[in-house]
């Protein structure tokens, strides 16, 4: 049914941290390789080894700079599903296969029941969701629902396969309406914020804002000019860089 | 967004044909127009045709089509169900209308009923398809009041000319409908014309660094792009036509879907033979190119927020 429950018992969700991703892929690579054999399997490439590779992912990591010079920053930026409390991808659905699920907010797509008329992708302002070419289906996160409560797997598995793979421990996993859980506490204390909160469609996830810098990186463009002049080369430095250049190219 | 050719034809001719059902069935059961077997046969099979064409090739663009009927269960929260429910509803009303028509014809009493309750559910029909695009809130363009009392007016518009040419061809002019043709082209054009203004009103813009929530940061680029090739989302939500040929095609589409075929409708008034049957058809031909032309552009200028992810600065 794509009528949305009257709210969820919980509300699951990612927590990600901006300050210490790297953007190193490894959650969305992670990710395929979990969901290609997972609940919506499977999530297939076209031309993967032409010149026009692409294909559905559910998990996309973007790098922005923000800010100019010294004060400017390079900010990784992971883009999944935010299992909005509020998503139009879910009412404007015409055939009840996607859904919100009332025990713990998490949206999903039935592929069994899915026709493939992309109007969920047209309705997500995030682009979560993508069209498998191959499949005929929309393809979405599912907060990995076949990981997080799997009895087969052990216990530190049993979170979405995105946040095992973060090597730096940038992404957070649990219980978001809860303000007793540890990503609730994380947000609260880090300042986490939800994506365009200005069109109502209350996102779940949270980002973590990259931290202050600390006062000796926040340099103005002329403190830099400055502190980085000593370690200019020298006029004498550079005689003999170049004299060592010619002797070698010998 | 990216214009699909099958959502194209399926708008364009099943408004086109939702408008000749909805003025048959008025005329008709107004006692205006004779309904006389023929007349009626070529007329409803013609708005059938044009509704059933397009709501076949709608299905085109499905990645399962043979699902197609779960599309007629969520009415209560999709659009897009409602317009399907609604298309289907439709038949029976407009199907008794034209039986009444074509097999006894008569289209008083019962029959008559019928003829209105078939160009109530048409309208809403039409009603369902503008809003699935005019609920849509991720693009501005569409998400706009004009949108949907302009698939109202231009499935009226559309459906008057293809009712007048056929009143033309059958040798039964009627002044009135030239003169409600003439009527909704102008409203057509205004109604456009001003939706194109809104359009390019500058209404809050968003920017990267709202989407990001970077913004406070100062501005937002994108440094590099999650992977090597465009994707699904650019694909289908990334398309948008150059402001320079936009004009050009703009200026092209109140030419041939508002001009020429108002040109086309006031010369069948003149009473030279041949000229009404002529000219009618022609304004047929000139309005379903410039909807079309129309149409496409109404996909093409709408600029979904999701560019914002992938480079676009302001949406």
């Amino acid at each position: 049914m794509t009528s949305l429950p009257q709210g969820t018992g919980k509300k699951l969700g990612l927590v990600i941290d901006l300050d210490t991703c790297v953007g190193c892929q490894a959650c969305a690579t992670s990710c395929k390789e979990w969901n290609t054999g997972g609940y919506s399997a499977p999530l297939t490439d076209q031309d993967p080894y032409g010149p026009d590779p692409h294909g559905a992912w559910l998990n996309r990591i973007h790098a922005y700079e923000a800010g100019e010079g010294a004060a400017g920053r390079t900010v990784h930026f992971p883009r999944s599903c935010l299992h909005c409390e509020e998503p139009d991808c879910v009412t404007v659905c015409p055939t009840g296969a996607s859904y919100k699920r009332a025990e713990d907010g998490i949206v999903l797509v039935n592929p069994e029941t899915c026709i493939g008329c992309k109007l969920c992708s047209w309705a997500c302002p995030y682009g979560a969701r993508e069209y498998d070419e191959a499949d005929g289906v929309m393809k979405k996160c599912t907060l990995c629902v076949d990981r997080i409560y799997n009895q087969n797997l052990s216990a530190e598995d049993r979170v979405p396969a995105c946040v095992r793979a973060c090597p730096t421990g940038a992404r957070h996993f649990g219980d978001i309406g809860d303000p007793a859980s540890g990503v609730s506490k994380l947000v609260a204390e880090r300042g986490g914020y939800g994506l365009l909160p200005e069109f109502g469609y209350k996102p779940v996830n949270r980002y973590l804002p990259p931290r202050p810098k600390s006062p000796g990186q926040a340099l103005s463009s002329a403190g830099q000019a400055a502190e980085a002049a000593p370690l200019a080369p020298s006029p004498t430095a550079d005689l003999f860089f170049r004299w060592a250049d010619r002797v070698l190219s010998r | 967004m990216h214009p699909a050719y099958s959502v194209i034809f399926f708008t364009c001719a099943s408004g086109a044909g939702y408008g000749l059902l909805i003025w048959l069935a008025l005329l008709g059961a107004a006692g205006q127009v004779e309904p006389e077997r023929w007349l009626g046969a070529v007329g409803f099979g013609l708005a059938f045709g044009l509704i059933t064409l397009g709501l076949l090739s709608s299905t085109f663009h499905l990645g399962h089509p043979e699902r197609a009927w779960r599309a007629f269960s969520q009415w209560r929260s999709s659009w897009l169900s409602r317009e399907g429910v609604m298309a289907v509803i439709t038949y029976a009303p407009a199907g008794l209308a034209a039986i009444g028509w074509v097999a006894f014809e008569t289209s008083g009493g019962l029959w008559g009923l019928a003829a209105l309750l078939a160009a109530a559910c048409a309208l809403l029909t039409v009603y369902c398809t503008g809003m699935i695009y005019a609920s849509l809130r991720t693009i501005p363009q569409w998400h706009n009041p004009l949108v949907t009392p302009l698939y109202l007016v231009l499935g009226l518009m559309t459906g008057a000319l293809l009712a007048n040419a056929l009143l033309h061809a059958f040798g039964r002019p009627l002044a009135g409908l030239s003169w409600l043709t003439i009527g909704l082209l102008v409203i057509g054009l205004a109604l456009k014309t001003a939706y194109w203004r809104t359009m390019s009103r500058t209404g809050k813009t968003y920017s990267a660094g709202d989407a990001t929530g970077l913004g406070r940061y100062g501005k937002v680029r994108p440094l590099d792009p999650p992977h090597t090739q465009p994707n699904y989302v650019q694909r289908e939500m990334g398309f948008h036509v150059a402001r320079k040929h936009a004009q050009k095609l703009r200026k092209l589409a109140v030419l041939l879907g508002f001009l020429a075929p108002l040109i086309c409708t006031a010369l069948a008034f003149s009473p030279i033979p041949g000229l009404g049957v002529t000219a009618t058809i022609a304004a047929v031909v000139f309005a379903g190119a410039g909807m079309a032309l129309e149409r496409w552009l109404f996909f093409a200028q709408a600029q979904h927020l999701v560019t914002l992810y992938y480079g676009a600065e302001t949406a």
